[in-house]
């Protein structure tokens, strides 16, 4: 009924989907996530989405769509960016590549998948989760959109938000609750926030800034505002809704 | 002679500026109107005696004009402010003229780094060195150029280093008698760091003082007893201070390499993280302080060394100041390099405090603990301001940032990296900052956050703080009239209270701010310059 989804499996699945499947093992991608480390995350940042307009676990680029653009732009650099170049050989180039492609998905733990259509209508019925999040052209904005939440988080995480949401929400996410000087109360999902400012994206959908000197009350709340599924679906039902999640990779 | 003969010479003066002697260069700091040097003056104080822009009239500063530059890189450069024109560059190197009060443009000299130079972190330069009617550039392939400042062309250019063997330069230079002093950057690329002299007129290397010594040579045995000195970093890459009397130039040195990898270059690793004091003249070493021996964590001592005179102990005294990378806030003797105190300036735990000789008492955390202050820092190379006026040091700080090291043997290989491992974010998946700004702040407060303390220099102790949201790489200018300018990622341009820290004026500039503010003065109206994003924006009273 249920397939256990290994981490070395989900690898290969998603770089099936792409034009380079099989082109690189396991070898090329452990080789690839040494050299990462020592070269590129200095900038690129762990998940390689720290250079603007770039993100390199959710295959995002500005320079590059095949595999072969990646690897020229690697060694000959971007004249005219931060991006320098870099000596490496062909095979440190075709590892950098084939972690880069393999980022969305390195699992560090075995979970249950089960039935993705099941899972869609659990998401959208007793499970409630389209009252917050939004699917494509459907359900809320209230909380993060999840259209491409397959292509950048692996089971094993998607798994440990169900069951434990606060502990996974990124910082950015956390809800902010103001009261305005005229005792307007404004509770939304934090989008950006400075030190004279707050941005945010509050229940009824609506994009909203605050001027923080305008506000008689400002607090950010670090408990998530979604509940755990721990107690509120089956075991069964949470892995439909896993198999579900990773199908949605996005629009393109 | 007549007070005739006296009123001709004046008006001869004010009309007709003289080149930039280094008699000028000497005195910059009577000269207010004009901003000679990267930091304003040879004792880098970042402070202007001008006041005409005061804590109750800055409410009415206006953006005067805006030069937009041709990169996508992020200006890091502070203009250099004379006789009524800026000089100024954009990435990667070319060389703006700019008149002062309209922002038009004079000429441009463009320059075009070789494509295999490899700089570590963006094609960044921060700035000029003047002498005569000379300007001086340090390239990103390593070479130091001169260009006349009339004409914009090119008067000598002259290699430096090999940018092949990762060498590469990022700061302006420094002026002092007849040479021009540049150190280069190179620490994530196993160079062996150096500052060089040369002289103005013709380029010809003076002299070389190497911030790892050979064999033979003093400290030569804080290295491991293999190659690793002869590429262990130890870079530099902000511009040095200047004391005439002592005849004693001031450079902070970067860390040793590989970065996060300590356990392959067993020993202190001297001169990285450093100060040291040289002689202008011949550039041999006349004293040290190392701040971070054997540093695991890439605390560069790459900031710039200020100089102050004062009272310290009942008695008049010369300081250099220093709030490191690693924490902590220093003032030393700068006559012969004693340690008078220091203390944390934002949260450390990597040492426990300094012992009376200014060594840390290092506390090494467990593999996956956060270390505090985290790899950029709890400063970086972002100007400081020191004002004789409040006696207070300020400073650009990252607080409550932390990482996790996890280093790795890493083999030197010419022109490569050589980190020996990497930073991990203490909040997984997360980001955390970086060394670039993002117009989302994804990083928020859970990962730490900017501000401008002002502290006292006697006590390290803060007098007042200034918090952001986000953090802040921005240089900080005081003036006369207690007001302090600053920026930060968020893309606001703000005047303080220097005394106070009280928020008194801000601007939108649009993007990270990660230059100095200067300030100058043409036709009797005071202006602030301060280069944000992809622009440089000046500010002037509304008339």
């Amino acid at each position: 009924m249920f397939s256990r989804v290994l981490g070395t499996a989900l690898l290969c699945a998603p770089l099936a989907a792409q034009q380079h499947a099989g082109h690189f093992s396991q070898a090329d991608v452990e080789r690839g996530a040494r050299l990462y480390g020592a070269h590129c995350q200095f900038c690129h940042g762990v998940g390689g989405d720290t250079v603007p307009n770039v993100d390199l676990r959710g295959g995002r680029f500005r320079h590059a769509a095949s595999d072969e653009d990646l690897g020229r732009v690697i060694a000959a650099g971007i004249p005219g960016t931060a991006m320098p170049p870099h000596k490496f050989d062909e095979a440190e180039l075709t590892g950098i590549v084939a972690y880069i492609r393999s980022m969305r998905d390195v699992n560090v733990g075995a979970v249950m998948t089960g039935d993705a259509g099941r899972g869609q209508r659990v998401f959208e019925g007793a499970g409630g989760c389209a009252g917050c999040h939004r699917v494509g052209a459907r359900g809320s904005r209230f909380g993060p959109d999840l259209s491409e939440i397959g292509a950048v988080r692996s089971a094993d995480l998607l798994e440990k938000s169900l069951l434990d949401p606060t502990a996974s929400m990124l910082p950015i996410n956390r809800s902010v609750r103001a009261v305005t000087r005229d005792g307007k109360a404004i509770t939304g999902r934090r989008l950006n926030e400075d030190t004279y400012s707050v941005q945010l994206m509050d229940a009824g959908d609506h994009l909203v800034s605050l001027n923080k000197a305008d506000l008689r009350e400002y607090a950010v709340l670090k408990t998530s505002a979604m509940p755990s599924y721990k107690d509120k679906l089956s075991a069964a039902e949470l892995a439909d809704v896993l198999a579900y999640l990773l199908t949605l990779k996005g629009v393109n | 002679m007549s007070p005739r003969a006296l009123l001709v010479l004046s008006l001869v003066a004010g009309s007709l500026p003289a080149q930039v002697s280094y008699d000028r260069l000497l005195h910059a700091s009577q000269e207010p109107r004009n901003w000679l040097t990267y930091s304003g003056s040879y004792m880098s104080q970042r402070y202007s005696a001008l006041s005409q822009i005061t804590p109750g009239n800055v409410k009415t500063l206006e953006q005067k004009w805006v030069f937009q530059v041709e990169s996508l890189q992020k200006l890091e450069a502070t203009p250099l402010a004379v006789d009524g024109i800026l000089y100024v560059t954009q990435p990667p190197n070319d060389v703006i003229a700019i008149d002062a009060r309209t922002g038009r443009a004079f000429w441009i000299y463009q320059y075009r780094p070789a494509p295999g130079s490899t700089p570590c972190c963006g094609s960044v330069n921060r700035g000029l060195a003047i002498l005569g009617d000379t300007l001086f550039l340090a390239t990103l392939d390593a070479r130091l150029i001169a260009i006349d400042a009339k004409s914009g062309k090119p008067l000598w250019n002259t290699k430096v280093a090999d940018y092949n063997a990762g060498y590469t330069m990022t700061l302006a230079p420094l002026v002092v008698k007849d040479k021009v002093l540049v150190g280069v950057a190179g620490g994530e690329y196993g160079i062996r760091g150096f500052v060089a002299a040369y002289d103005a007129k013709s380029g010809k290397e003076a002299w070389r003082f190497y911030t790892i010594p050979g064999p033979g040579e003093p400290g030569h045995d804080t290295w491991p007893a293999d190659d690793s000195w002869a590429h262990g970093g130890a870079p530099i890459w902000v511009t040095g201070s200047f004391d005439p009397e002592l005849n004693l130039t001031y450079w902070g040195i970067g860390n040793p390499g590989p970065d996060w990898n300590p356990a392959q270059r067993k020993g202190a690793n001297l001169y990285a993280d450093s100060a040291v004091a040289l002689d202008a003249d011949t550039g041999k070493l006349k004293w040290y302080f190392q701040f971070s021996p054997n540093d695991p964590y890439d605390y560069d001592s790459v900031q710039i060394p200020v100089l102050a005179d004062a009272t310290w102990g009942g008695r008049m005294r010369k300081l250099l100041l220093w709030a490191n990378r690693n924490g902590f806030f220093y003032a030393l003797d700068r006559t012969n390099g004693q340690f008078l105190s220091g203390h944390p300036f934002v949260k450390v735990n990597w040492a426990s405090g300094l012992d009376d000789s200014g060594k840390p008492v290092a506390t090494p955390q467990p593999p996956e603990a956060p270390v505090y202050p985290g790899v950029q820092g709890g400063t970086n190379w972002y100007s400081p301001s020191y004002s004789p006026r409040t006696g207070l040091f300020y400073v650009s700080a990252w607080e409550d940032y932390a990482t996790l090291f996890a280093p790795e043997e890493n083999e030197y290989q010419a022109g490569r990296r050589f980190m020996g491992g990497r930073p991990l974010s203490p909040i997984p998946r997360s980001p955390v900052p970086s060394i670039r700004g993002f117009p989302i702040n994804t990083a928020t407060e859970a990962a730490g956050h900017g501000a401008v303390l002002a502290l006292d220099i006697v006590t390290g102790q803060r007098k007042w703080k200034f918090e952001m949201t986000d953090v802040t790489d921005s240089g900080i200018l005081t003036t006369a009239s207690d007001l302090l300018f600053t920026g930060g990622r968020e893309g606001y341009f703000q005047a303080l209270d220097a005394r106070t820290g009280a928020l008194l004026w801000k601007a939108s500039v649009g993007g990270q701010v990660s230059a100095a503010p200067i300030t100058y003065e043409v036709d009797g109206k005071q202006y602030v310059a301060i280069a944000a994003g992809h622009a440089l924006f000046v500010y002037g009273l509304r008339e």
